[in-house]
């Protein structure tokens, strides 16, 4: 689905990412797990392109057999490729529908999407109120992911990274934000980047990474969640 | 975007072949003056008012204090135009030329929808206008200037001219001598006008300065919205706009006023705008300037009676060489007396926007109450904004909010809307249509669909 090679990134002339080579693969959820600063959040941003984060000339990122490197971000989200943001910003007079409508415009009716729209928010136990407010403005920690949830299923996309999407969530958020991506996850990848096993109780990830210092320093399946919470990173640092 | 939808060759200019049944010599003078007056076959005071005008016009300095004016030259502009011998009634009845740039900015096609009454200027005067019946069973004037004044010259004697006086400012006084068409609109007491008037006005020759004239009368207990929306083509050499617009609100009335300003960049917009409010009278400017090269325009509120009520809601977009200052006045003189200001301007590829605005609470207009908010955004590092807020509060017990905020569009925004496949030119449009939002939304539909087009197609240019 989604390779990455020989990936080294930097952000204003700073190495971050260290030479990553890893294979995403369909149908399989992945969490990746790491202390602050260890490279988790500069990994989505460049899977993403975020223009901040420079690749190295021999690092690439390919999408189902596309070299997608150089393209822009939104070239890739038509591609397929979703990021659901650790701290969604908010977008003043813009709601969630007028970005949908625009995002969808010429590949989904309007009408059918606010009725999708409408849909998830019930099934999402979303405010309906919230729908007609400017986007992720005044809005609680959970229902700001539950709003990145809302558009990861109306793109469709087929790649999916959550940045932190259990911080700032209550426990039924939570649940129902797990419940929601396990009955997505089909023909899709899921990348789910935490701090915390608090997530994976309620999606059990396929395989686990571990990065450290802008390194995948180790890779198991959802055992290794497990004894991270218990144990920490420690045993990783060189 | 399919191009049925944005249908908007007029941006780039267009015009039809003119032909005129009169037109004044290039320049001013008393003489242009007379002759304007006689031909329109006025009254005496009407004609002494323009020649009084005229006098102050021409020893009234340019303003020096905002957009640079130092390019227009009054000798190079035709002063009265007249494009076709009488008014007609029906929309079959016009000159084929006419229709055919009324068809490109959709009258008809506007009007079948929902519009209360068209009075659609062509140059300068009135050639067609419906007036729907349910107006005029209410009692309900509405009509062109010229018309008003013909047939209701007791009703246009008493206002014309009290609200801005010939002396106002040499714009003021250049309309004051010269003016031609406009809008005359006069509701009873207690009349509610439940669809919007509206009137569509268009300069279509070159050089040719448009001087309308509108004077709107609101008896007690009355409601009437106006909605002007103004487009121009393209010419080479400057034009000059030159409008004053007078509102008197009575006790209890409401009237809103809308503004959809496109005029071409090569256009000095510099309009006079003001309302007399009185006694729990509310009156509401919705002002969106996007073309025009240069526009000097602030909406002002003279709340006069106790409980008096001014709002000002203004968009003002500026590209490539363009300047627009725009803001309002709220002018306190009553107790009780309530005011709000909200300002969104943007600027790109260049352009400049300034707010002016001039808020003035004069002793024993206790519990006055004030907000003022305006919120500039910047879309490149070439464009510029500017904040001149003048504040004169002589009287205590009030209570006054003010906020300003200058905002740029940030490229984390903008890297939100990519990671949803949304480009930067579209997502630029949505951001601003947001930033704009609170405007828009208390403009009728049509007109904040066109809004929003005229921003997105202005925007288009600003990448790459």
């Amino acid at each position: 689905m989604l390779v990455l090679k020989n990936l080294t990134v930097s952000a204003s002339n700073k190495v971050i990412l260290k030479n990553l080579n890893f294979e995403f693969k369909k149908n399989k959820v992945y969490a990746i797990m790491g202390p602050n600063g260890s490279g988790k959040s500069t990994l989505a941003y460049a899977i993403s392109g975020h223009p901040a984060y420079r690749l190295d000339k021999d690092a690439k990122i390919i999408f189902n057999k596309n070299d997608i490197s150089a393209l822009p971000p939104d070239k890739r989200a038509k591609q397929g490729v979703f990021l659901s943001f650790q701290t969604p910003l908010s977008l003043s007079g813009v709601t969630v529908f007028q970005l949908l409508r625009l995002a969808l415009s010429g590949i989904k009716d309007p009408l059918i999407v606010k009725q999708e729209i409408d849909r998830l928010a019930k099934k999402l136990h979303i405010k309906e109120e919230l729908l007609s407010r400017s986007l992720n403005d005044n809005a609680s920690g959970g229902e700001k992911k539950k709003l990145e949830l809302i558009q990861a299923v109306l793109l469709d996309p087929k790649f999916l990274i959550f940045d932190e999407i259990d911080t700032g969530v209550d426990i039924d958020a939570l649940k129902a934000i797990a419940k929601f991506l396990d009955g997505f996850k089909k023909e899709r990848t899921i990348v789910l980047i935490t701090h915390y096993n608090r997530i994976l109780k309620y999606i059990k990830p396929d395989r686990v990474l571990v990065m450290l210092g802008g390194r995948i320093v180790k890779e198991g399946d959802y055992r290794l969640a497990e004894f991270i919470e218990k144990n920490g990173y420690e045993k990783y640092r060189s | 975007m399919k191009n049925t939808d944005l249908n908007f060759e007029y941006k780039y200019g267009f015009s039809m072949p003119e032909k005129h049944v009169f037109k004044s010599r290039k320049g001013i003078d008393e003489d242009v003056v007379r002759q304007i007056s006689s031909l329109k076959k006025e009254p005496s005071w009407m004609t002494a008012f323009r020649l009084k005008a005229y006098k102050v016009f021409r020893n009234k300095q340019m303003p020096v204090w905002g957009a640079d004016l130092s390019k227009i030259d009054f000798n190079d502009i035709y002063y009265y135009i007249k494009p076709t011998e009488k008014q007609v009634n029906s929309w079959e009845d016009l000159p084929k030329e006419i229709k055919d740039t009324y068809d490109k900015i959709g009258v008809p096609e506007a009007e079948k929808k929902f519009l209360a009454g068209v009075s659609a200027q062509y140059e300068s005067e009135v050639v067609y206008e419906s007036i729907q019946k349910e107006l005029t069973r209410q009692g309900v004037i509405f009509c062109d200037m010229d018309t008003g004044l013909r047939k209701y010259p007791e009703i246009v004697k008493k206002y014309f001219g009290t609200v801005i006086s010939l002396y106002d400012n040499k714009f003021a006084s250049l309309n004051s001598s010269v003016w031609s068409g406009g809008s005359f609109v006069y509701v009873p007491n207690g009349v509610k006008v439940t669809l919007p008037l509206q009137a569509y006005f268009r300069i279509n020759a070159q050089n040719f300065g448009q001087f309308e004239r509108t004077l709107i009368i609101a008896e007690e207990d009355s409601f009437v919205h106006y909605v002007e929306g103004c487009t121009a083509p393209i010419y080479t050499t400057s034009s000059l706009h030159a409008a004053v617009v007078e509102i008197i609100v009575k006790k209890n009335a409401r009237v809103r006023y809308t503004t959809v300003q496109n005029w071409s960049k090569n256009v000095y917009n510099l309009v006079t705008k003001r309302s007399k409010v009185y006694e729990n009278g509310v009156m509401e400017w919705v002002d969106c300037n996007i073309g025009s090269g240069v526009t000097m325009k602030y909406p002002s509120c003279y709340l006069v009676g106790d409980g008096a009520r001014g709002e000002v809601l203004s968009i003002a977009y500026a590209g490539d060489s363009q300047h627009q200052d725009a803001g309002a006045k709220m002018i306190h003189l009553a107790p009780n007396t309530t005011s709000r200001i909200i300002s969104k301007s943007i600027s790109s590829k260049g352009g400049r926007t300034s707010y002016r605005g001039l808020v003035q609470v004069s002793p024993g207009a206790k519990n006055a109450k004030v907000y003022v908010t305006c919120d500039a955004l910047i879309i490149d590092e070439k464009s510029r904004s500017d904040t001149y807020p003048d504040m004169r509060i002589k009287e205590k017990e009030v209570d006054i909010q003010h906020e300003a905020t200058v905002e740029k569009l940030g490229e984390e925004k903008l890297f939100y809307l990519a990671s949803r496949g949304i480009n930067k030119t579209e997502a630029e449009g949505l951001l601003v249509n947001g930033f704009i939002d609170p405007v828009t939304k208390e403009i009728p539909l049509e007109y904040s669909i066109e809004l929003n087009r005229l921003i997105n197609l202005e925007m288009e240019g600003s990448v790459g």
